[in-house]
């Protein structure tokens, strides 16, 4: 992973977390609800547990299939799988459904992994990792242990970046999280929640886009 | 279309939501009890600075007649701030409006033109019952992740059991029945919930056929008609506790969850007690101390509201052997500060209102006496008209300093208790939101032939109102 890789991972990592929709705002919630400042911080791990779990499964389905596709396969795929699921962001007027609010810390890491999962969290990261695998395009041509040796490796990039990118986005959640909560309301949320769904749509065809042109 | 903000008609907190700015339109529910003309919405302007102010300045006509429009609905309410499914993105603008005799469902668009509004779908009764297994629907509430409409009856619009059937909030398709279990409950009425303790309450009155032909008296006398809550699991869909409030408690219709999401506790008002006809307005509570979210629900008496003694002559013949006025208590609605309780006494003609500040304590600081059976009193700015019908749907604004009241109940019980006519009118009141008491607004008063022949029953405020919203923060 270069530092450029890192500090992308990262930057997406806080886009998701400054999103009310992807964890802050419940766990926020659950702390006004029990009026509790420990109700907040417990729910703050669950929520990015959940997030790295989604993001994870995409990020090491991404640096496994780099390291035995050529680079230009998975540009191509990956790009074009990134267009649709955007286009499709933007144009569904579905939303994210789920009942309930009294959830077990296990329940709440579930909604997080489901909540980032159909916004294509994980996709996201696509573009950063499809870079970096460019170097690792032969293992199909190699041998047995070495091949072995070279899935291992892509797993491991796959869950650094996983943790690069949860990190980042636990730090922003939790930030955004303890303020509101402590310092500014949520009166706040009438006027700086901006539509991040399209913003987010948006990102992932043009992230898309980008990948499929300089494959 | 979504929007780039959050519709500005969500609030996080009731707190939040309590300094809304004052209405400016309402929407009336109205209807033609002889089904000659179509029912309509009507739209009442509400500002007192506009030179319309206190009349009807839009009338939107269904296409089909015999509906009996009743309650309804907005699309969107606050509860789309809820953080477990949030989409605070779409707009506040479509009135859900169930037409309770037809089981028709009309979608209205307050967008274009908010004093014109625009029917754009049609959910037809067939659809209902096929999907849902329902008719006559009643209530309808914005829920987190689609629209929650309790139905009084089976799918074969005469029977139980009813319940609620589950609406998409997007493409407004009915999506089926909610319950996944419903356990004893049979009977269907209102239903609201406590959002944030995935808790759904019902109440009961009776079945399409106990209530269509009008209150039959041997079923009332003979404790037959609803008299218990509901309380369910909101997650899992299925019932969870049956509370009965005695079967001399005949009919238990309004629920009212307080606006706090941290509090969990109640009203809901009982029509009318067989033994000796008062009304009541009981309080359901859970003591998270005992328990917290596996205890159980209870519920009591808080208020109770005797009949009045009335001359033979001057009661209609239903009334005539009991020698009394029931006070009839069919609506109550909670300020958003769920400071003060309104309640209506239909059959006596009177407003109350209640410092519920204490829920297990309600002390009454308000009372304004209009219509009423043998009452009849008159609107201050109309002082010669004697008034029929009374107090009825009462609906409070945002900030509590309004309170606006219709005197219909219902096509065929208000032909019963009100036999030479019930007649239309809509009054508002003022409120003092620190002391309470209330005043009639003699400056609003739209009646008779305002109205077009027809019944006035719920009233919506354009932006929401003491019973439209749902909070998920404190």
């Amino acid at each position: 992973m270069t530092g450029g890789q890192a500090a992308a991972l990262a930057a997406l990592g806080a886009f998701h977390g400054i999103n009310p929709g992807m964890g802050w705002l419940f766990a926020v919630a659950r702390g006004l609800q029990e009026r509790s400042r420990a109700a907040l911080a417990a729910s703050l791990p669950a929520v990015a547990a959940g997030h790295a779990a989604s993001v994870a499964v995409v990020a090491v389905a991404v640096t496994i299939t780099g390291s035995v596709v050529a680079s230009r396969t998975l540009a191509i795929g990956g790009g074009s799988l990134l267009v649709a699921f955007g286009l499709w962001r933007l144009l569904s007027r579905r939303h994210f459904r789920w009942v309930g609010m009294r959830l077990s810390l296990w329940q709440l890491a579930a909604w997080s992994f489901l909540m980032s999962s159909v916004h294509g969290a994980g996709l996201m990261l696509l573009p950063v990792l499809a870079g970096s695998q460019g170097g690792h395009g032969h293992a199909a041509h190699q041998q047995g242990s070495d091949l072995g040796r070279t899935l291992a490796g892509a797993t491991l990039d796959g869950l650094g970046a996983t943790a690069v990118h949860t990190l980042a986005m636990l730090a922003v959640a939790g930030g955004v999280a303890v303020l509101v909560y402590e310092v500014v309301g949520l009166t706040v949320l009438r006027r700086v929640w901006i539509n991040l769904d399209w913003v987010w749509a948006i990102a992932l065809i043009g992230a898309g886009a980008t990948t499929l042109l300089l494959r | 279309m979504p929007l780039w903000k959050p519709d500005p008609t969500f609030y996080p907190s009731p707190r939040d939501a309590a300094a809304a700015p004052p209405e400016k339109l309402a929407y009336v529910a109205a209807f033609d009890r002889s089904a000659q003309q179509p029912d309509a919405i009507a739209v009442l302007d509400v500002d007192p600075g506009s030179s319309s102010y206190g009349t009807v300045v839009g009338w939107t006509e269904l296409p089909y007649t015999g509906d009996e429009l009743h309650h309804f609905g907005w699309n969107a309410c606050s509860s789309a701030l809820c953080p477990y499914a949030p989409h605070p993105h779409v707009e506040r603008r479509y009135l859900v409006v169930p037409g309770l005799r037809s089981s028709r469902i009309y979608i209205i668009d307050t967008k274009e033109e908010p004093t014109r509004p625009q029917i754009v779908k049609v959910l037809e009764a067939e659809e209902l019952a096929k999907r849902a297994g329902y008719s006559r629907p009643h209530t309808v509430h914005c829920g987190p992740e689609g629209l929650y409409v309790s139905a009084l009856g089976g799918a074969n619009g005469r029977d139980g059991p009813g319940g609620v059937a589950l609406l998409d909030h997007a493409s407004f398709e009915v999506l089926g029945r909610w319950e996944v279990n419903r356990g004893p409950q049979y009977f269907a009425y209102d239903v609201w919930w406590h959002l944030t303790h995935d808790v759904l309450v019902t109440s009961e009155w009776g079945t399409p056929s106990m209530i269509e032909e009008g209150v039959n008296g041997d079923l009332l006398l003979g404790r037959k008609y609803g008299h218990a809550l509901h309380f369910w699991d909101m997650r899992r869909r299925r019932h969870a506790q049956r509370i009965d409030l005695g079967d001399q408690h005949q009919m238990v219709l309004e629920l009212r969850p307080a606006h706090d999401p941290t509090k969990t506790y109640g009203f809901v008002g009982v029509v009318v007690n067989v033994e000796d006809l008062s009304s009541s307005i009981w309080l359901w509570h859970r003591d998270e101390d005992e328990g917290g979210d596996d205890a159980a629900w209870s519920a009591r008496k808080v208020i109770e509201i005797p009949a009045e003694p009335a001359a033979e002559s001057d009661l209609p013949p239903l009334l005539q052997p009991f020698g009394a006025v029931p006070p009839l208590v069919t609506d109550i609605d909670l300020s958003i500060d769920d400071r003060f309780l309104y309640v209506s006494c239909w059959g006596t003609g009177e407003l109350k209102q209640y410092d519920v500040s204490d829920p297990h304590a309600p002390r009454e600081v308000g009372s304004v006496r209009i219509g009423g059976i043998t009452g009849r009193t008159p609107h201050p700015a109309a002082p010669d008209l004697a008034l029929a019908g009374g107090p009825q749907m009462v609906e409070v604004s945002r900030d509590g300093r309004r309170v606006y009241v219709t005197n219909s109940l219902y096509g065929a019980w208000d032909d019963q208790f009100y036999p030479d006519g019930v007649g239309a009118w809509m009054a508002k009141l003022d409120v003092d939101p620190e002391r309470g008491g209330l005043e009639l607004d003699t400056r609003f008063f739209p009646h008779g032939d305002d109205f077009r022949g027809r019944r006035v029953h719920q009233a919506r405020l354009q932006g929401g109102d003491g019973s439209s919203d749902s909070y998920c923060f404190p």
